[in-house]
């Protein structure tokens, strides 16, 4: 994929590549002699479609910087795209850059497709240390942190004004406020049934936590986990909450965005989206963003976000500029500009002290969040915990099991994957 | 051509006694033997040469490498690897029959072979009467007969996904079957939310994709089976079921017999219908045998690979008792074949 572009700018950077090269005497890289940058970057994004135009436009104005640096975007999307890279690393076809969702960078770099990126660590300290520790694997970097963000309670204002009742802080009041709702008729919340992410809410509500990586112990099957299943169950039950077992994502968008529900659970990369939606588009400030509903015990979402990692096959010609374009995309400049045009949270503290940041109610809203977004367990096994708990929440959804059940199951795949823990 | 590698042939038929005479005196003359074989042969040889090499390329090479990996641990973390200019190599080890072990004492397996018959026994049954019956009224001077053979051969001619895409929209909670359903007053179906609806659903699609090839097959098949014997037994004052009883049915049973072995095997191993249409839910319940040995590899993190490939073996044991059995109850009924 990435071989095949023949503009003449790529024959011309390849050429004065093979000339530097040739001149250096086998110097690594395009960074040779005439200190200009060459080479080809492919990018990977996984961005949605709310947010891919702008970062193409980020993408290739690093062209522009470096005119002898050929970028290549491609928006894979976020379905499947860590099974999409693992596929194409081990093809050898793999892109310089990718997108890596943070708790990517350890299965990737535990699997030896990145490359490590000590020599870009410089300003760690710039970064947020919830959002640096996801880069770090085995004591080492291996991705550069470009947003850091977490779940939230998206809601309607216009449904609840007329309903007459505040933003839930708990899912006792949002059910307290559930026959309020329905009068206005929406639906008060749509829960995401097909998906594990949006379970982890009311997992760690509840107290719990899917394992305990210090402890080396799995604590999905702790009485929490049962708790939290029994929580879905009990608010689809009372008809609080809707949900579909398949296409979640684009049925939870639909429904909010024609205000057919009054509340969804959802994270800053799907602002763009819901701000172009009919509820919203003539009037962005109908939509409000609270913490998510607390549950009995405690109230936390997980810590989520993007890195970038470099492909640890990257031909030596094109690494170079292929780590530059990581450090591009991670800079303080297109943080900024990933706030500014997307209201996306940046990983960078100085970049929260701009002005134009500061003023976005969107961070203003999110940061406290993120700050208190439950850290995961950086662990590869960690890639292997969503499919069975997916499985099981579907049981659930559909009565299929019981939530004790459920939480027992989930249980017994976890210590499948990691056969040496309680 | 034909008369040329004929000939180099006939020695070889009545090479028999000098084949068994092997096990005697086989020293001495193996060598001379060879260079005999080769020189009368060496045409043949040639010929086949490429085919055999391809074949073993692949075919054979990843046959024999699933079979290995299946009796070892490999998995993502321990293959042999090349990024860019670093060469990994592979740790896992040999672990004999574990995994057959681990696999045949599970529930899982056993669960999942349970629904692939089923899906299996229900899609080519009721795939074979229909093509069937739709060939019986198509084998007659109908008018517009040309109109209809295009229009049933046509999902033949939809590339699956298309078709499965489309089945797809059709079961979504807002789409036309539950539109028809509530238009006519009865509550909406969850179809690809609820086991049992969900493989109605699949086993209902895969008819619809399989359909057009029983046709064309019996088709042809009916158009073989000669007229006269049709006359003969209208004169005879036979029934039209005792026609078809007594004549259709035998008259096709060698066509029949193919194309249900065919069709076993291509449903049993029915990878895109199952992971379009539903992803093998909910929950698994729809997984037949080869989705989940997909899965296994290349799905479900960690990657799987020795498992996966355990699986692989599994199912091909399978199909080859399957198609051994089969056709040895073929032979019992005197077909040869």
């Amino acid at each position: 994929m990435r071989r095949a572009i023949g503009t003449t700018a790529l024959v011309a950077a390849l050429a004065l590549a093979a000339t530097a090269c040739g001149g250096g005497g086998g110097e690594e890289g395009g960074d040779a002699a005439s200190g200009e940058l060459s080479g080809t970057v492919t990018f990977w994004d996984t961005s949605n479609d709310a947010e891919k135009a702008t970062f193409q436009r980020i993408a290739e104005d690093f062209e522009n910087k470096h005119p002898g640096v050929d970028v290549e975007y491609v928006n894979i999307g976020f379905d499947n795209a860590q099974n999409k890279f693992k596929d194409a690393a081990n093809a050898g076809e793999a892109p310089e850059v990718m997108r890596t969702e943070v708790a990517w960078v350890s299965d990737f770099a535990s699997l030896q497709i990145i490359e490590p990126l000590d020599d870009l660590a410089d300003d760690a300290g710039d970064h947020v240390p919830q959002a640096w520790g996801s880069t770090q694997y085995d004591g080492r970097t291996y991705a550069l942190p470009q947003v850091i963000d977490t779940l939230a309670l998206f809601y309607n204002k216009r449904i609840l004004d007329e309903a007459g009742v505040e933003a839930p802080s708990s899912i006792a009041e949002l059910k307290d406020s559930a026959a309020a709702i329905e009068k206005t008729g929406a639906t008060p919340f749509y829960l995401r049934g097909d998906d594990a992410y949006w379970f982890l809410p009311y997992l760690y509500g509840e107290g719990g936590d899917l394992v305990d990586a210090q402890a080396r112990e799995v604590t999905v099957d702790d009485p929490a986990g049962a708790a939290a299943f029994a929580t879905v169950e009990d608010l689809l039950d009372s008809g609080v909450a809707t949900t579909d077992i398949n296409d979640g994502y684009a049925n939870q968008q639909k429904a909010f965005n024609n205000g057919e529900a009054a509340m969804i659970v959802d994270g800053p990369w799907a602002i763009a989206g819901t701000l172009a939606g009919a509820e919203f588009k003539d009037d962005p400030d109908n939509l409000g963003v609270a913490p998510v509903p607390a549950g009995s015990e405690d109230q936390g979402a997980p810590q989520g976000g993007w890195n970038l990692s470099v492909y640890a096959g990257t031909a030596p010609e094109n690494m170079d500029a292929a780590k530059e374009f990581a450090r591009y995309m991670s800079s303080a400049e297109v943080q900024q500009r990933t706030t500014e045009e997307l209201s996306l949270l940046p990983t960078r503290t100085s970049v929260y002290e701009e002005p134009s940041v500061q003023e976005n109610q969107m961070v203003r809203f999110f940061k406290p969040a993120v700050d208190k977004a439950v850290q995961r367990a950086w662990i590869p096994e960690a890639a292997g915990f969503f499919d069975p708990l997916k499985e099981q929440l579907a049981r659930v959804v559909k009565d299929a099991a019981t939530p004790e059940e459920a939480a027992e199951s989930t249980g017994e795949a976890y210590r499948e994957l990691l056969p040496d823990w309680k | 051509m034909a008369v040329e590698t004929g000939r180099p042939a006939q020695p070889a038929a009545s090479g028999g006694p000098t084949a068994r005479g092997r096990g005697r005196g086989a020293d001495v003359r193996k060598p001379a033997r060879a260079r005999r074989v080769l020189s009368t042969h060496w045409y043949a040889w040639a010929m086949i040469a490429p085919v055999v090499l391809v074949l073993g390329v692949i075919i054979g090479f990843p046959l024999l490498r699933g079979v290995y990996l299946s009796l070892t641990n490999a998995d993502e973390r321990n293959v042999g690897r090349t990024i860019g200019a670093r060469t990994l190599e592979p740790t896992y080890e040999f672990v004999g029959l574990d995994n057959y072990v681990e696999v045949l004492t599970g529930d899982v397996f056993w669960g999942r072979l349970a629904w692939t018959v089923v899906w299996t026994v229900a899609c080519v049954s009721l795939t074979f009467l229909i093509g069937l019956a739709l060939a019986n009224m198509l084998n007659r001077a109908v008018r517009g007969r040309t109109l209809y053979r295009i229009a049933l051969i046509l999902p033949w001619g939809i590339p699956a996904f298309v078709s499965v895409f489309a089945w797809r929209l059709l079961f979504a909670g807002d789409g036309m079957f539950n539109a028809v359903l509530t238009g006519g007053g009865i509550e909406g179906v969850d179809w690809l939310e609820h086991p049992t609806w969900a493989k109605l659903a699949v086993i209902t699609v895969n008819i619809w994709i399989g359909v057009p090839f029983m046709l064309v097959a019996t088709l042809g098949a009916l158009q073989s089976v000669p007229g006269e014997l049709y006359e003969a037994a209208e004169m005879d004052g036979a029934g039209p079921w005792q026609r078809f009883r007594n004549i259709t049915v035998p008259g096709i049973r060698s066509v029949s017999a193919t194309v249900i072995l065919l069709s076993t095997i291509w449903t049993f191993n029915m990878f895109p219908v199952i992971f379009l249409l539903t992803g093998g839910g909910p929950y698994g319940s729809s997984e037949i045998l080869v989705t989940e040995a997909f899965n296994l590899a290349f799905v479900r993190s960690p990657r799987d690979f020795a498992t996966s490939a355990t699986w692989g073996v599994l199912i091909l044991l399978l199909l080859v008792a399957f198609a051994v059995l089969y056709r040895r109850s073929l032979r019992k009924q005197g077909e040869v074949w």
